[in-house]
């Protein structure tokens, strides 16, 4: 019984998602793969051979994997799964984008952003905003997965040594191209490996007033996230949006500033070790799940916090 | 050019969904039933499509119990033209649902196909893709706009780092995600319209499909509960339990 995962990457390194989705990959199986598959991506392919616990890298190179597009990468996917009785991916953009297809084609369930596994066949995962747990067995002979990646703590990179095969590209299907790609450009920490994260709502009011978050981040050296109030107001792009159909993220340390705190906002951040609350609201539902939380106005309250924190 | 557009019937946003007592399932007797979120901004595009003459149909589809006639009356009272309900029993799963639509879009023969990017009750988010994968079809998901371009279709999605913008050759498979548009409220006499439009119902078996499900809920339970914590007076104070109490910064 072996598990292909499918590597996340920008052709040049790797992503650290791939990390929890090989933890995850380790608890169904010792026999873990990867597959690389990309546009001149043999460093990527290096990189991952490193990974512990990863017994082969498969790696495919062709202009048609480049952006990691469902309709060519699907099919490849299902072409090495002969040899695999799971196939995992991160429950990123990417991940949730490519595997229900590879399941379609298999005529398999695809199981969503497991967060347990108990084993190779029942996993647990959140339903309902993360308000509900729920086990589910599945019957098919093989399993498409995707992987809530704070439920499961990375694996090293560094000391594996696995074997790099090189896979055989399938065509080029041509019926969707790539056109152009705006990246939200930050020298702050990423969202999901984030130790801190400050986010904003829309008690914030303005895209300017914004800067009172970023100020604070960039002294906690902390990344920014946002309610969908924030993002849907355009104070923020949308990657930084922290929720149900956001971002789920799990940090040491969530300060959630002028956010009240609706279902969906608290799926994406509950999981936080501990939690701060600015609110000017004492009754927002956010304080119901704050560790700290302090009733006051955030236009007075954060940045006395940076200020605080410079001694 | 025709638009099918699927809606499903599901919990209110607004709604904190519970298990039931003996962890078989979720508790939703007398729970606030609404189209899912998504799926209201897949008919909001759908009609501002036909409004603005570049769709000349739309037809919205569900798969579910016979309630699900409400979802579609409502799809209706926002400008669909007509409706086909394929009646099934409460556990329908992703890609039964997937294969229903394909059925019908075989049918039907639309350009385009318009489905939330997911649901906010099994928040699966895979259906979408999964009819694309069967029709061997392009797909758009997590679609924050969409302009035509000759036989294909720009889509700007949201990804994990922005936006990425496809262009795909049609037919093709769109989902939704939160900022392609803002669906409209409903005007009484567009609910009144509505009930005199045509609503068809169909079975799964009439159709054809295998519908049985593949996943099994063994149990469902609430998480771990998070109790409130303390307020505290002032900065200084915050920054003091962040320090040394919990000692996170």
């Amino acid at each position: 019984m072996s598990v292909l995962v499918l590597a996340e990457h920008n052709n040049e390194s790797l992503s650290p998602s791939t990390l929890n989705s090989v933890a995850a990959a380790t608890e169904i199986s010792s026999d873990v793969d990867l597959l690389v598959a990309g546009e001149g991506c043999k460093s990527v392919a290096d990189q991952s051979a490193s990974i512990e616990g990863v017994r082969r890298v498969v790696h495919v190179d062709g202009k048609h994997y480049g952006h990691s597009l469902a309709e060519n990468l699907a099919p490849l996917i299902v072409s090495l799964s002969d040899d695999y009785d799971h196939l995992l991916a991160a429950a990123t953009t990417t991940g949730k984008n490519v595997m229900p297809r590879v399941a379609a084609l298999l005529d398999v369930a695809q199981i969503s952003d497991i967060i347990g596994v108990s084993d190779k066949d029942t996993f647990d995962r959140p339903i309902y905003a993360g308000n509900i747990i729920a086990t589910v067995k599945s019957s098919d002979s093989k399993k498409v997965v995707t992987v809530r990646t704070t439920a499961f703590d990375p694996v090293e990179i560094g000391g594996g040594r696995a074997e790099i095969i090189d896979g055989v590209a399938g065509e080029d299907l041509k019926i969707s191209e790539f056109v152009s790609e705006e990246l939200t450009k930050s020298d702050r920490p990423e969202l999901g490996a984030a130790d801190i994260i400050v986010s904003g709502g829309r008690g914030v009011g303005s895209s300017e007033d914004f800067a009172l978050i970023e100020a604070l981040a960039d002294k906690l050296g902390a990344a920014v996230g946002a309610s969908r109030a924030a993002v849907d107001a355009g104070y923020v792009p949308n990657d930084y949006q922290v929720g149900q159909t956001g971002k789920v993220v799990a940090p040491q340390l969530y300060i959630a500033v002028g956010i009240s705190g609706a279902i969906q906002h608290l799926a994406g951040m509950k999981d936080s070790k501990v939690i701060v609350a600015i609110n000017k609201d004492e009754e927002a539902p956010i304080f119901g799940v704050a560790d700290y939380g302090l009733v006051g106005d955030l236009f007075k309250e954060v940045p006395a916090m940076t200020d605080a924190l410079n001694d | 050019m025709k638009v099918l557009v699927a809606v499903k019937r599901a919990i209110d946003y607004n709604v904190k969904a519970r298990p039931k007592s003996d962890g078989s399932g979720v508790d939703l007797a007398n729970v606030k039933m609404s189209m899912n979120p998504f799926d209201e901004i897949a008919v909001e595009e759908a009609v501002k499509l036909q409004e603005s003459g570049k769709i000349e149909e739309t037809i919205a589809v569900s798969v579910g119990p016979k309630q699900c006639q409400e979802t579609l009356r409502t799809a209706m009272a926002m400008g669909i033209d007509r409706s086909i309900l394929v009646e099934t029993g409460e556990d329908i799963q992703p890609l039964a649902v997937a294969k229903v639509l394909s059925k019908l879009i075989e049918k039907e023969k639309p350009d385009l196909a318009i489905l939330g990017k997911q649901a906010i009750d099994d928040d699966s988010n895979q259906t979408g893709q999964m009819l694309s994968a069967l029709l061997g079809w392009s797909q758009g998901t997590f679609a924050c706009n969409l302009e035509f371009d000759g036989d294909s279709i720009r889509v700007g999605r949201e990804i994990d780092g922005g936006i990425q913008t496809l262009c795909l050759s049609l037919p093709s498979v769109i989902t939704t995600d939160l900022r392609l548009n803002e669906p409209r409220y409903v005007k009484l006499p567009n609910i009144m319209k509505a009930k005199k439009k045509p609503l068809e119902v169909l079975t799964a078996e009439e159709l054809g499909v295998d519908i049985s499900p593949r996943l099994e809920t063994i149990k469902v339970a609430e998480p771990p509960g998070r109790e409130a914590g303390v307020k505290v007076e002032d900065i200084a104070q915050l920054i003091d339990k962040l320090k040394n109490e919990v000692k996170v910064i």
